[in-house]
């Protein structure tokens, strides 16, 4: 009976999380539309995902481009299809790896601190010192992050396909012995719009989910460092779980399965 | 003339942690008034009720006639305060200078006059000029005091407010810091609130005080008459407090 209790407890402080933040997201979203904006804060934040989010992606994208070279053409090779190679990776990357790969290391590196820094500027008085000076502390701080996110996403994510298929083509070519000229040819004829283009759209919504779950946990921690410790992990975690969750029902969507 | 008039203000958190239990206080026009308490008992609670921060559960907060719960005039209403937050609660991403000319460019959108009132203000509270440019995480306790005091003041008040203004200052620092509150309140003419459970800022400060405990003014008045006021918890506030300056000596 008790564990039942607290299986229900458990499952109703869910839902209500889940309401709070989807609420929470609207609020957010609907303020993008509507000044005042502030210039100042939301160039600071494209620079601070679109800039400085650049190399871990990179890096990220090099790698899980050559390990996918390597794999496919094990799985291949089974089947005399290594001239596939290329193609999978093409597709692989722009559809699937590029946009979570990039999605889950800048949820790593962006949501943690943007739930920091929030966590910490309530606990120093800095949002009501806001909300003295009349300024909605969801425009002045959700906003920016939330316009970063969306724009910037897209933009790492077509670096992090360019990055990625290069380190593709790099195994290729020199480990797996492909011809030059006939991998790019393949790579070129593999590649439709709609793989980018899906990609692109996947890295927005992402951007916007981790954004937006990192601001939420910034906002409602408890105070105090191990407030603000969990509001890190949580926003983290969550945003990490969403990325993945939307990722599926986002390639349902787009390849009508 | 009666500035701010709490009426039988009262704030429970989640339903059940009554933290305010029916204050009703009135503060005149002009008047430098201040808030005793022990820690915890809810000082800075009753300041963010006053500015709307937090919701008060039930009665009213009126300031010169508009009442906290009007929605509608919500920035009439606001634009009469500035806080000087315990802890400053300068913007860590702006400059000191920033922090002046972002709050007055709330009200004031011409650039170059932000600029040249925020000079101001910073040159008042004693700041250097190559303090402006850097920002709050870069420059001292004090330092940063003085600079949301800055902040506080080029919002031209009608009422200000000081959380703690001497908590975590040295002593002579917050003897200076205690000076310029001095100052500008006599300066302005304007209303001045300060919350502390420091008695010498308030005898240095106080035209009243009144004694906030477990949710009620216990007791309003002159701080000279507080040593013979009657009120058994407001003489132990007074002896505590001389007591341990004396031990100190
Ligand atoms: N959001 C909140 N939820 C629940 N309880 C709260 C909340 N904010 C404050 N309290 C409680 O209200 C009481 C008063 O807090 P407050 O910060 O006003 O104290 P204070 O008088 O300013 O003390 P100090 O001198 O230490 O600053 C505390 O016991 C605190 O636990
Ligand atoms: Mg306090």
């Amino acid at each position: 009976m008790s564990f039942l209790a607290t299986l229900g407890r458990y499952s109703l402080n869910s839902l209500q999380e889940i309401g709070r933040v989807f609420i929470f997201a609207c609020t957010g979203l609907r303020c993008c539309f509507a000044p005042p904006f502030f210039l100042r804060e939301i160039i600071h934040q494209l620079i601070s995902i679109g800039f400085y989010c650049l190399p871990i992606v990179g890096v990220t994208a090099i790698f899980a481009g050559m390990v996918l070279a390597l794999q496919t053409y094990i799985g291949c090779a089974r089947w005399n299809a290594e001239s596939a190679v290329a193609g999978v990776v093409v597709i692989g990357l722009t559809r699937e790896l590029g946009p979570v790969f990039a999605g889950l290391m800048v949820a790593g590196r962006m949501s943690s601190s943007i739930a920091a820094e929030i966590g910490s500027m309530r606990v120093s008085e800095q949002i009501d010192a806001l909300r003295t000076l009349h300024v909605d502390p969801i425009r002045f701080l959700v906003v920016p992050r939330i316009i970063a996110g969306i724009t910037m996403m897209p933009f790492l994510v077509l670096i992090a396909d360019i990055v990625g298929i290069m380190g593709g083509f790099l195994v290729s070519t020199t480990v797996l012995n492909f011809a030059i000229g006939s991998y790019i040819n393949q790579t070129v004829h593999s590649l439709e719009m709609i793989d980018v283009i899906s990609g692109l759209v996947k890295a927005s919504v992402f951007g916007f989910a981790l954004t937006i779950l990192g601001c939420y946990h910034g906002f409602y921690s408890d105070l105090g460092a191990k407030g603000i410790g969990n509001a890190t992990t949580g926003a983290v975690v969550s945003a990490s779980i969403l990325i993945l969750i939307l990722n599926y029902m986002l390639t349902a969507l787009f390849f009508g399965i | 003339m009666i500035k701010v008039d709490f009426k039988n203000v009262t704030k429970t958190f989640e339903g059940r942690i009554e933290v305010l239990k029916g204050i009703c206080l009135q503060l005149h026009n002009g008047e430098s008034h201040i808030i005793l308490g022990q820690s915890g008992c809810g000082k800075s609670v009753l300041m963010k009720c006053l500015l709307g921060i937090i919701p008060i559960t039930s009665g009213d907060i009126v300031v010169d006639g508009i009442s906290v719960l009007d929605k509608k005039q919500r920035r009439q209403y606001m634009r009469k305060f500035s806080v000087l937050f315990q802890g400053g609660a300068l913007f860590d991403s702006m400059t000191v200078l920033e922090n002046v000319e972002f709050a007055l460019n709330q009200i004031n959108h011409d650039a170059k006059t932000c600029r040249s009132i925020a000079e101001e203000k910073l040159i008042a509270v004693g700041l250097d000029q190559n303090i402006f440019t850097r920002y709050p995480a870069e420059i001292s306790g004090g330092m940063q005091k003085r600079a949301a005091l800055a902040r506080a003041l080029a919002m031209a008040p009608e009422v200000i407010i000081f959380d703690e203004p001497t908590s975590g200052l040295d002593p002579i620092t917050g003897g200076v810091v205690c000076n310029l509150l001095k100052d500008t309140i006599a300066g302005t003419g304007i209303t001045a609130i300060t919350i502390t459970h420091d008695l010498k800022v308030a005898e240095f400060l106080a035209d009243r005080v009144s004694v906030l405990n477990k949710g009620h003014i216990e007791w309003t008045g002159k701080e000279s008459e507080m040593s013979r006021c009657g009120n058994e918890f407001v003489e132990r506030f007074f002896r505590a407090s001389k007591g341990i300056i004396n031990h100190r000596k």
